[in-house]
Order: structure tokens, then C-alpha cells, then sequence
């Protein structure tokens, strides 16, 4: 007893330490500091700026590091601004003669687009040991010991620190170090395609490392092993021992890419993280051996010069980045959209960023206790999840969906964004039942993509946020057209009383599956058509979804199979063309028709060549078409190719035309600055919170209710006293005699 | 004793062997090198040139079980594998790295304070919680009490644990807001993270630890031993928490000492609603990352702690009744 009543003062301790709200999760000195709490649901796998890749990373690269492009963050459609560079580069286009061509040239004219790309002077890199030099110039951390590394678990650990000027140098290593073959930067191949050299330089480089490995491995002998090996003595490549010919520095604030055709979207390349500069100190760095062992690398120890740092990477449980205190002057814009002023969003234009100290991302990941911590204003922002949407959001006289009641009540904002995304049901061009280019063909997967009623499916599965498509384009692209000019004449037809588009009828869908050959669908034989839908969705909500698939086939008697299976094989059948019909998307690198269109480019066909165009369709009119659009900048000659570049796709029909999701998002009132990003995502810097707000609503709202507890123990109480009567009365009945 | 604990540690080699065999034929059926490399990757614009790259640093372009590439000696034949690779080191207990170089011992040592965090005391509080609950249950056998808490011990082990989880978080976290509703922290500050887990811990083991307990305590108290005791006249709870207590606690050692070296392996459901950074959600994320060493690593451990609980068992068995002894 006297043990428990020594650690009865704990849960007061406690109570005190998270400021005496029970259930606040977090410390008690973190209690009104200017800090952003978010969540993450999968911890990154790549932190490299010339590896990362997926939108989970981007939230953490793009406040790190800077290419020297970024978009407006208030404008839309997205524009680019400089970020690092001085201005946005304009290409300068040669001929064969080696003469500059002036205006926007055919592509065919063009040998050579060389960008120009000029950096800000004075940006410095945030404290970093790879910087740290010791009194005769040397860096400190040069030949990194193992003697040096105690009492050092992670780079803030070290004792010496420095930073450097940004300079033109940095970003041409970046570029280089994408063709590093250890490496494994998705976007080499692509790359290489356009920039001068890239190629070449990439095989030197695996020409240089098959080399190294091919001579310690016969050193090593019959017990070599090159993983153990290469931890315990890293190979580091120089990258700037090796020429780049198609990228060069030109002094020290200036670098030039040249690339061997016309290529109008490389600019939107400069905007991302694979364009970031990289110094060479620090590739030299964290190749040494203690860092190495340590897994200590780039890959999950960024560094750059963007508004915040890392300060603590624990993907098992946290995320922590700091403000970077070497940060170079930038400020809030103060143009945007028509309605940003009347929403706020320009009352901080002109201030310097970032405003938040800190963000502190959290592993979260199942959904409620997310969404309940949210509510308790822990999180700043939420999404909303299916179980909860009910009561979030309800719809108004006008069948618009907005925040509900009690959401209101607690001053919660919503703000709705369409993606540039895609999603859709493709159909495999390369089988014999679904695919192919005749007529009779092209009815069937119209037939099929009328009968698939897609306003059906986003109003059950999607909650109603998701924006049928007409085509590939969603709304912000160059090419989108709204009302009767953007409508698919294949699939819907233009209801002037409702002013919007209609699907067509299921009749009309039958009579194009009877002229395919299948009149009630059934074919020439009288067999019934049996199409398959391959795909890896498991649990309730996969057989609620192809429940509905199934049922939509139905309505034209066609009898729909499911082939499910697990993720791997799935992603096998995809590459190897090995399908008839299945569910995909596509989230856009940046805002331009090309990033949608290669989609369906023969070239780019996946079973064939590797690519992304699942459906492997392959139009040797839209191949044609493509190849023009895709090289031209946006104009009205543009945007009419693009129209006849979508009809065909259209009649042609290798997708059935998902559609465009929506996000929505929630907002707490003391979190200013708030708009959906969804290209850059370097939004970061822009967020501004209220910390004593915030303080206030949490206390309102987490008010612990003590008494059900002493109730209960009462009641526990109560109810074993009859048991301890009886318990006495036997204990006596035995004594008795 | 110290000969028999040798012997069956000898005897756990050809399990281990077994398992880490089983493991990998089981894994590499469900996901071939490529997937592993695609899912490490990702899928958006990467080459085949690239995948093979990354399987090669790896050692995963290597044949599963036998090399037979001309030129090489015999050793090579089978050294020059996967499984040679991946899965003779682990008889020495290197688990080595992730595929994404992480030291996997090193992020063992982390992640199981955390899992001990709720195991250790749910285990123990449970264990009490059972005991007393069973023994109360068995005092007043054949009452309304005890008829009514058998059947509340059935209705508990008929609910799911993620009833017990997510109505929990609601309850205690959202609507009384006793408690954080998820999270982790060090030191002091992680009590309040693991009351609620280990409460839900506790509670969910209830239905299925009182039912069984009460039927060990019910088996012991109708022996002969229990009759003469009460025949000499002994009070109730003389005969029940001294000697019945003692012998029922055999059978209860047998399910319970298995299960000790089982909460360093952590929670799977727990830790992922209670965002633990503990050995359960390793694991879970592994699996999800199909990353292979981490998977083999985890179940060799699971295995390896499995054959230290059957013989701390039987160790126990010889502390708790002096019939058996060690042959």
C-alpha cells in the first residue's frame, strides 16, 4: 500500500506535463508555440531529391529542397515562378545550320533547346557538417573516422556546422547524379531521351562502377560479398570527374541544359525535386564508411536550402522539420484568384516566409484516430474518410455539397480542389474480345462505356466528389473545355433544359453492342459475351464495387468475371498485357495536356515498350497528332489539335472515361493561408497559424469528464458487496461447528 | 537440468531451419525479386535496366536454391543463392539489413521497448485480473453469479478486439477524453499513451481467460485431495486460494510461460490503431513493403522466442510440482 500511495503523485505529474488536458498527445512546453501538427500514413521510402518520387514524399522534399522553378501558389491555372532562379527560362531553339529559330518552331526544325538557368545570389544552404571546414581550410568531417563519430547518432548530433553559398555547380551535380546507376532515379530514362549527353554519361558512370566492383570482387575471392563490402567501404563516384556534355556551368550563379529536341514541358521538370541542387560536399559526405554503416545517407537525411530542415526522421513514429535559419528572403504573393482576397488569402501578401516554426508530422495510420484527433484540434487539417462523411458534409437546396451543421458550429472550414488526376477503366487493345480498331470494335467499348454509369459510381463509392470525365484532360489543363464544347459526344449528349451533360440511355448502348455483333449479347453462335475484369481490390468495399461493375454489365447481358488476385500479379498482368479490362490512374507530374495524353501514345504502350499507356492503344493519327501537340505552347492552333486529338480517342474508346477526383479538405479557423496545392506542394512556407487559438478550442473541446469513471468504480463496488457478504456467510457456516 | 536445456536447444536447430526454410519458400511464392524491386522503386517510369540493377546489388538475380552457372565450384552452387544469401546468417542471429539498409537489429532494439510497453502490463494485469475473476467465479460455482459472469465471458470473447479498440479510443479517448486517442512518447510521458492499449489489452483477454481459468479451478477443487481438505474442515477459501490455487496454476503455466518471450513480437492491431512504433507495426510495414529480409528476420525471431517459451514451460513445470523433473 505504501508503494502505491509513493507512485499515486504520477498521474498528477502527468496531468501537469501535458498541461492538464488528459488526452492532449502531445508535451507540455510544445503548449503554445507556434508549431504545425500533420500526419503521415506511410512512413517515405526516398528522401533524394534524384529518387523520390510519390506525393508522401513531396510533402517533406519540397520544404527541404529548391529547384529553381516552383508554381504561384494562389494562381490558378498553375503558373510558374521562379524559386532559386531569377526568372523562368525561356528555351533558345537552333536549327540544323546551328541558327537560332525564332518564335515556337515545329519540333522537326529543332536540333537543340538550350535552358538558361540563372540563380539567385547569396542563398545559403542550411547548417550542415559536410560544410564544416577546420582552421587550414580542410573539412572538418572529410575522412570521417569511426573515433569521430562518439556520442553522434545522427547529423544534428555533430558539433560542427557550416553552410555554403548555392551555387550553379550544385544543380548541374544534381543533374548528373541522376544518372548515377546506384542510384536508381526513375527518371533517367526519361530524361536521357531529351538531355544532351545523358546517356552516354549514364553508361560511363556503370562502366566506372562495374569496374570498381569487377576489381574487388577478384580481390575478395571465392567469399566475396559485394553488399557487405560496399557498407564497409562505400564506392564513391565523382561525378565531376566525368564530363555531361548536354549540361555545363557558365559561371557561378549560371548553368545551361541542352537538350536534343524540342521539349516546351521541361520547364515543369525545373519545378521538382529531381532539378534541386546537391552539393558536392555533401555526396562526398555521406558516402564515408561510419555513415554509411549507420544508414545515414541522403535517402533519409535531406539537406537543402529550402524554408525548413530535418531535424528528426523516425519514419517508425515521427517527422520533425524545422524552420531553416539560413533561409534567403521570400515572400507571400499578393495576387491570386478573383475570390482569394474575399477568403483571406492575401492578407499576408508581401510578409516574409515561412511563418510556422516548426511541423511535426505524426505516423497515423488507420483513419478514426486520425479524424478524432482532428476534432479535438491536435491536427490542423483533415481529409474525410467515407465512415464519417455523413457527418461532415450534407447537401444544400441545390444539391451542392457542403459542411455540416456541428462542423460549422466548431468554425471548421471545407475547401474543394479537382485533382490533376485520372482515373479510369482501360481496356486491353492487344486482346482479341475487347480490343482493336475496327468499327465493330469501337462499338463495343462505346456500348460499354455508356452502360458503365460513372455518375453512379461517384455518388456510391466516391461520396459524390469526383467530376466525370469527358476525355483525359481534367479541369486545369490546357485543353479542358466545361459545358456543351467539352462534352463526349460517344458517351453523353448536351441537355439544354438541365444545361448539362446527359448519358446516353442503355438503349441506345444495346443497339451498339447488337451493330458490334452482339444484339442482346449474345454472339454470332448465341453464346452470351463474357468479358474479365482483372483486379487486386479485396474486402467489403471491393465486392460492394464489382457487386456494381457486374450489375452495370448486366444491363446489357453481359455477363461480367471477376479475376481477382494479389497486388504482384496484378502488376504482372499489366505488364505483360495480359487483361481485358481493369481499373487505373494517373496523377500528373505538371499541369500540361502532354503529361496526360503520352497516356495513349503508341510508344509509350506498357506491354510493348515498358510505358504508361496500360490500355497499349496504339492510333497511328493520334500517334501523329500527339507528337505535334505535345511540342507546341499553348495557343488556339494548340488547343484545336487538341480537340481532334481527343475525338479520336473518344470514337476509338480504350478507356472508359472514369473520372477527375475531387479533394475535399478541413480546415481548423486558426490555421490562415489554407488552399489546396496540388501541384509543387511546397506549401508549407505559406501556412500560418493562430497558436493561442488553437490553445483556447482545445481546452473547450477536451474538458475531461471524470465522473464515469468514479461512477463505475461505485458501481463495482456495489456489485461485489453481495459476493463479499455471501463470501462471509460460507467462510462462517464452515467455522460454525 | 543444464544438459536438458542444451539437448533441446539442440533440438531447436532443425526447427529453426525448418521455419527459415518454410519462411522463405512461403515469401518468394507470393513475391518474385521483381516485385519486391517495383514495390521498392515504385512503378511510375522505371526501367527494366533499373529493376535488374537493383536486384543485382542485392544478390536477388541469384538463383533461389542451386546455381547451376558452368564454371564454379560446388560450393558455389549452393553459396551463390538467394537463400544462401539471405538465410544462413540468420543461424547465428545476424539479421543483417532491410532492403533499404536499415540494420534490422538495431530496429529491434528500438521497437521493442514500445511493444513491452503494452505487452509486459496487459500480460501481468491480465493475468491477474483472470485469476481472481476465475477463482471468484469457481467460489460461488453453480450461483447466478457464477452463471451470469460465464456468460458475460462468453459474450467478451465473442466481440472482436477492434470493437474493443476502436469503441475504446471513442469511449475513453473522444467522448470522456481521459486519454490521448493515439500516439507514443518516451520516458514518463508514455504512460498516458499505453493506459488506454493496456486496458483494451486487459479487457479483451478477460472472456477467454476467465472461462478457462474457472474450468481448471472447477477440474482441481472436485478432486479427493479438495474433499479432504474440506473433510478436516478447512474453511472455503483456505481450500481454494491455498491448495486448489496451486495445483490449477499448472495448466495455467502451460499457456501462460509459452506466451513470455511472445511480448517482445509486440501487437499487430494495437500498434497500428495506436500508431505504436513497437515490433507488431515493423512487421505489419515490412510485409506491406515486401521486404524480405525484415519478414524473415521477424518470423525467425518469432520462432526462435516459440522454442524458448516450451522449454521456460517445462523449466517451469519442475518449480511448480516436484512429480516431474528433467530426463
Amino acid at each position: 500500500m505504501k508503494a502505491l500511495l509513493r507512485i499515486a503523485w504520477l498521474p498528477v505529474l502527468l496531468l501537469v506535463l501535458s498541461g492538464c488536458i488528459p488526452n492532449n498527445p502531445y508535451r507540455s512546453e510544445e503548449l503554445g508555440q507556434n508549431y504545425l501538427y500533420s500526419t503521415f500514413v506511410e512512413p517515405p521510402k526516398h528522401l533524394d531529391p534524384a529518387v523520390s518520387y510519390s506525393a508522401g514524399e513531396s510533402v517533406f522534399t519540397m520544404q527541404i529542397y529548391e529547384p529553381p522553378l516552383q508554381y504561384h501558389y494562389l494562381e490558378r491555372p498553375y503558373k510558374l515562378m521562379p524559386l532559386t532562379a531569377t526568372r523562368v527560362p525561356r528555351p533558345v531553339y537552333y536549327g540544323k545550320d546551328g541558327q537560332v529559330l525564332e518564335g515556337d518552331p515545329p519540333a522537326a526544325e529543332v536540333v537543340r533547346a538550350v535552358y538558361q538557368v540563372r540563380i539567385k545570389p547569396e542563398i545559403l544552404y542550411q547548417p550542415h557538417p559536410c560544410f564544416a571546414r577546420g582552421k587550414g581550410g580542410s573539412y572538418v568531417y572529410g575522412g570521417l573516422q569511426e573515433s569521430q563519430m562518439e556520442g553522434i547518432g545522427d547529423i544534428e548530433d555533430f558539433p560542427h556546422k557550416d553552410t555554403r553559398e548555392l551555387v550553379a555547380a550544385d544543380y548541374v551535380y544534381q543533374i548528373k547524379r541522376l544518372a548515377h546507376p546506384k542510384l536508381h532515379s526513375p527518371i533517367f530514362s526519361t530524361m536521357a531521351k531529351y538531355i544532351v549527353g545523358l546517356e552516354e554519361f549514364g553508361k560511363k558512370l556503370s562502366d566506372e562502377l562495374e569496374t570498381i566492383r569487377a576489381a574487388r570482387q577478384k580481390a575478395g575471392g571465392l567469399l566475396y560479398n559485394q553488399e557487405s563490402d560496399e557498407r564497409e567501404n562505400p564506392i564513391w563516384i565523382d561525378l565531376d570527374r566525368f564530363d555531361l556534355a548536354g549540361v555545363r556551368v557558365i559561371d557561378r550563379h549560371t548553368y545551361e541544359i541542352v537538350l536534343q529536341q524540342k521539349y516546351p514541358q521541361f520547364a515543369y521538370w525545373l519545378a521538382m525535386p529531381f532539378f534541386a541542387p546537391m552539393p558536392r560536399e555533401a555526396d562526398r559526405f555521406f558516402a564515408q564508411p561510419p555513415l554509411v554503416q549507420r544508414n545515414l545517407h541522403l535517402d533519409n537525411r535531406p539537406l537543402g536550402t529550402g524554408p525548413y530542415r530535418l531535424s528528426t526522421f523516425l519514419p517508425h513514429k515521427e517527422i520533425v522539420l524545422v524552420r531553416n535559419e539560413n533561409f534567403h528572403p521570400e515572400y507571400y504573393p499578393d495576387t491570386g484568384e478573383p475570390q482569394d482576397r474575399e477568403l483571406g488569402l492575401l492578407d499576408d501578401g508581401g510578409r516574409r516566409l515561412p511563418f510556422v516554426d516548426k511541423a511535426i508530422y505524426k505516423l497515423e495510420k488507420e483513419s478514426i484516430p486520425r479524424w478524432n484527433k482532428f476534432l479535438q484540434g491536435y491536427y490542423e487539417t483533415s481529409g474525410i474518410g467515407t465512415e464519417v462523411f455523413d457527418q461532415v458534409v450534407q447537401m444544400d437546396g441545390e444539391g451542392e455539397l457542403e459542411l455540416s451543421d456541428t462542423m460549422r458550429a466548431r468554425n471548421v472550414r471545407l475547401m474543394k480542389a479537382v485533382r490533376s488526376s485520372v482515373f479510369y477503366f482501360a481496356f486491353n487493345m492487344l486482346d482479341d474480345e475487347v480490343g482493336g480498331y475496327t468499327e465493330d470494335k469501337q462499338k463495343l467499348r462505346q456500348a460499354l462505356s455508356i452502360a458503365l454509369n460513372i455518375e453512379e459510381w461517384i455518388q456510391i463509392f466516391l461520396n459524390g466528389r469526383g467530376l466525370p470525365a469527358q476525355d483525359l484532360l481534367p479541369p486545369g489543363i490546357f485543353g479542358y473545355q466545361s459545358g456543351r464544347e467539352g462534352v463526349n459526344q460517344q458517351v453523353y449528349h448536351w441537355d439544354e433544359i438541365a444545361g448539362k451533360a446527359k448519358r446516353k440511355s442503355i438503349q441506345v448502348a444495346r443497339q451498339l453492342l447488337a451493330e458490334a455483333g452482339y444484339p442482346e449479347g449474345k454472339d454470332a453462335n448465341g453464346n452470351p459475351l463474357v468479358l474479365y475484369f482483372d483486379t487486386y481490390w479485396t474486402g467489403a468495399a471491393a465486392k460492394a464495387r464489382l457487386d456494381w461493375l457486374r450489375k452495370q454489365f448486366s444491363r446489357l447481358d453481359i455477363d461480367l468475371q471477376i479475376r481477382q488476385t494479389d497486388y504482384n500479379r496484378f502488376r504482372d498482368k499489366v505488364q505483360q498485357g495480359n487483361f481485358q479490362i481493369l481499373f487505373w490512374g494517373w496523377n500528373a507530374d505538371y499541369p500540361d495536356p502532354e503529361n496526360f495524353l503520352f497516356l495513349l501514345y503508341g510508344p509509350n504502350g506498357k506491354a510493348r515498350h515498358g510505358g504508361e499507356n496500360v490500355s497499349n492503344y496504339e492510333n497511328p493519327e493520334f500517334d501523329r497528332l500527339f507528337v505535334q501537340v505535345e511540342s507546341m505552347q499553348n495557343s488556339d492552333e494548340r488547343l484545336e489539335l487538341l480537340g481532334r486529338t481527343m475525338d479520336i480517342a473518344r470514337r476509338d474508346a480504350p478507356w472508359i472515361w472514369g473520372y477527375y477526383p475531387i479533394s475535399f479538405g478541413l480546415y481548423h479557423d486558426w490555421y490562415a493561408n489554407a488552399k489546396p496545392m496540388t501541384m509543387g506542394n511546397n506549401a508549407l512556407k505559406y501556412k500560418k497559424l493562430d497558436p493561442q487559438r488553437r490553445e483556447a478550442q482545445r481546452r473547450n473541446w477536451n474538458e475531461p469528464i471524470w465522473w464515469p469513471v468514479g461512477l463505475i468504480i461505485a458501481l463495482f463496488i456495489a456489485g461485489s458487496l453481495p459476493a463479499v457478504v455471501a463470501f462471509w456467510k460460507r467462510e462462517r457456516e464452515v467455522e460454525a461447528p | 537440468m543444464t544438459a536438458y536445456i542444451v539437448r533441446r536447444l539442440f533440438y531447436a536447430i532443425p526447427i529453426l531451419i525448418g521455419v527459415n526454410l518454410l519462411t522463405f519458400v512461403l515469401f518468394f511464392f507470393v513475391n518474385t525479386p521483381d516485385d519486391m524491386a517495383r514495390a521498392h522503386l515504385g512503378i511510375k517510369r522505371v526501367s527494366d535496366e533499373q529493376i535488374a540493377r537493383w536486384k543485382q546489388e542485392r544478390d536477388y538475380h541469384l538463383p533461389y536454391f542451386y546455381n547451376k552457372k558452368e564454371g564454379i565450384s560446388f560450393y558455389e552452387r549452393f553459396a551463390e543463392t538467394i537463400f544462401w544469401k539471405k538465410s544462413v546468417k540468420f543461424l547465428l542471429f545476424q539479421f543483417g539489413r532491410s532492403d533499404d539498409g536499415r540494420n534490422i537489429g538495431d530496429e529491434i532494439s528500438t521497437r521493442v521497448g514500445p511493444s513491452l510497453a503494452i505487452t509486459v502490463p496487459s500480460f501481468v494485469i491480465g493475468i491477474l485480473v483472470n485469476i481472481t475473476a476465475a477463482m471468484i467465479l469457481a467460489f460461488f460455482r453453480a450461483t447466478y453469479l457464477d452463471f451470469w459472469g460465464v456468460v458475460l465471458a462468453v459474450i467478451m470473447m465473442s466481440i472482436s478486439v477492434l470493437f474493443y479498440v476502436i469503441g475504446g479510443q471513442w469511449m475513453l479517448g473522444k467522448v470522456l477524453r481521459l486519454v490521448p486517442v493515439s500516439g507514443f512518447d518516451t520516458g514518463l510521458y508514455a504512460v498516458k499513451f499505453v493506459a488506454l492499449p493496456v486496458v483494451i489489452g486487459v479487457v479483451g483477454g478477460i472472456g477467454t481467460g476467465v472461462r478457462l481459468y474457472r474450468t481448471f479451478f472447477l477440474e482441481e477443487i472436485g478432486k479427493d485431495y479438495i474433499r479432504t481438505a474440506r473433510a478436516k474442515g478447512l474453511p472455503e477459501s483456505l481450500v481454494l486460494f491455498k491448495h486448489a490455487l496451486k495445483n490449477a496454476l499448472i495448466p495455467i503455466l502451460t499457456g501462460v510461460v509459452v506466451t513470455i518471450p511472445f511480448l517482445i513480437m509486440g501487437s499487430l492491431i494495437l500498434e497500428s490503431f495506436f500508431a505504436i512504433p513497437g515490433m507488431g507495426s515493423f512487421t505489419l510495414e515490412a510485409i506491406q513493403r515486401q521486404d524480405f529480409a525484415i519478414v524473415q528476420a521477424m518470423v525467425f525471431l518469432g520462432s526462435a522466442v516459440y522454442v524458448v517459451g516450451l522449454l521456460l514451460t517445462d523449466i517451469s513445470y519442475t518449480l511448480v510440482d516436484p512429480r516431474i523433473r528433467f530426463s
